[in-house]
């Protein structure tokens, strides 16, 4: 078993190479912010959505990733047509469901606070549902497939799986949050 | 366990860490508006941010997914008494690699941006990223080092504490780190 292996060397060579590609993807995702940067200080509300929407989707993937690994090094987990994996997967779905349209509300309520909103809250609602339902949606396909990946190559899941969920999910949760801003603001 | 049984475990455990994390991400979004004048004045921190804030997740979360699955296998246990070898080497791992990992993502956002003849401040971003590195890297591993371990003890499950616990303090703290760094480095 690979988590068998506890040595400074081992963690950093089994961690370093992905972590360096994935900063790359995340300097694309940096990228979109620095092209959207004029849209951002327009509407502030998108700003503060920013982190959110990400976080949560990076959340609901790590967090279904890391009970399918947990699962897997347990021999509790198959896959294919599997009570656990597809209540895994309906209950992530169900938690985007009611998590979403609360952080559009949470992040308007703030930018009310702080200064003038310039979204009202039934759009802010809207574009924070939407790009949930969307990113959970990819969440739960790049996360399953990610861990079978990983699975059948015999690397670790807890090393491989998190940090590429994580991140795809910011790049495309940008990439969601102002596809959808656009059609809805 | 039927499908409906695991839908509704995994809804239950996950709901409230997910709604509390949300919170923490609310407060590191409005950390980002107030950003607004080092934004300016350190011209490409903006395209750093998603990098730096997702390599305090990657880094961290790895260590906490490492030590849950650790502590369920029985291989480790959840005290800092024992000075386990293997918890002071994913420690150190996990520090060297954020480190690292921050420093590369601020070399790299240099070489794009100059290759797009944009504005950039090359010594200052990548001095921001280190400071803000090293000051996150030591608050969050020993944030999900405790978490988990005093999670576990209580009986709850590490795997669904890790994710939100790295995400929200990794967001905040990474955010309020980079806000710091970015401060010290412009009076510098």
């Amino acid at each position: 078993m690979v988590s068998g292996e506890w040595t400074v060397e081992a963690i950093v060579r089994a961690t370093l190479p992905v972590l360096c590609v994935l900063t790359l993807i995340e300097i694309g995702s940096g990228m979109v912010l620095h092209g959207f940067e004029a849209t951002l200080v327009q509407y502030p509300t998108l700003l503060v959505l920013v982190p959110v929407v990400i976080g949560t989707a990076g959340n609901l993937g790590s967090m279904l990733a890391s009970r399918l690994s947990t699962a897997l090094h347990l021999g509790t987990l198959t896959f294919g047509t599997n009570a656990l994996l597809v209540g895994h997967v309906l209950g992530t779905i169900l938690l985007a469901g009611t998590l979403f349209p609360a952080v559009g509300a949470g992040a308007w309520l703030l930018t009310s606070v702080i200064g003038s909103p310039t979204l009202g809250l039934g759009r802010v609602l809207i574009v924070a549902t939407l790009s949930g339902v969307v990113l959970a949606l990819v969440v739960v396909i790049v996360t399953v497939s990610a861990t079978y990946i990983a699975y059948r190559r015999r690397a670790d899941p807890d090393d491989v799986v998190i940090p590429t969920v994580t991140n795809v999910c910011d790049v495309l949760g940008v990439l969601v949050l102002f596809a959808v801003a656009q059609l809805v603001v | 366990m039927s499908v409906r049984g695991v839908a509704a475990t995994v809804y239950r455990e996950g709901v409230g860490a997910l709604g509390v994390s949300s919170v923490g991400s609310l407060l590191a979004g409005s950390l980002l508006g107030g950003l607004e004048t080092e934004l300016q004045r350190l011209p490409g921190l903006l395209v750093l941010v998603p990098a730096l804030l997702a390599t305090r997740g990657n880094v961290y979360g790895s260590l906490g997914a490492r030590l849950a699955t650790a502590l369920q296998q029985g291989l480790l246990t959840p005290t800092l008494r024992s000075h386990d070898r293997r918890l002071y080497n994913a420690l150190v791992a996990a520090l060297c690699t954020g480190l690292f990992t921050s420093v590369f993502a601020a070399v790299a956002t240099v070489v794009v941006l100059w290759l797009l003849n944009a504005a950039v401040a090359p010594a200052s971003l990548v001095a921001v990223s280190f400071l803000a590195g090293l000051a996150s890297g030591i608050v969050l591993s020993a944030t999900v080092t405790g978490v988990v371990f005093v999670g576990y003890r209580r009986g709850l499950n590490p795997d669904t504490l890790v994710g939100p616990v790295v995400t929200t303090t990794g967001d905040v703290f990474g955010m309020m780190f980079l806000y710091l760094a970015a401060r010290v480095v412009l009076a510098w």
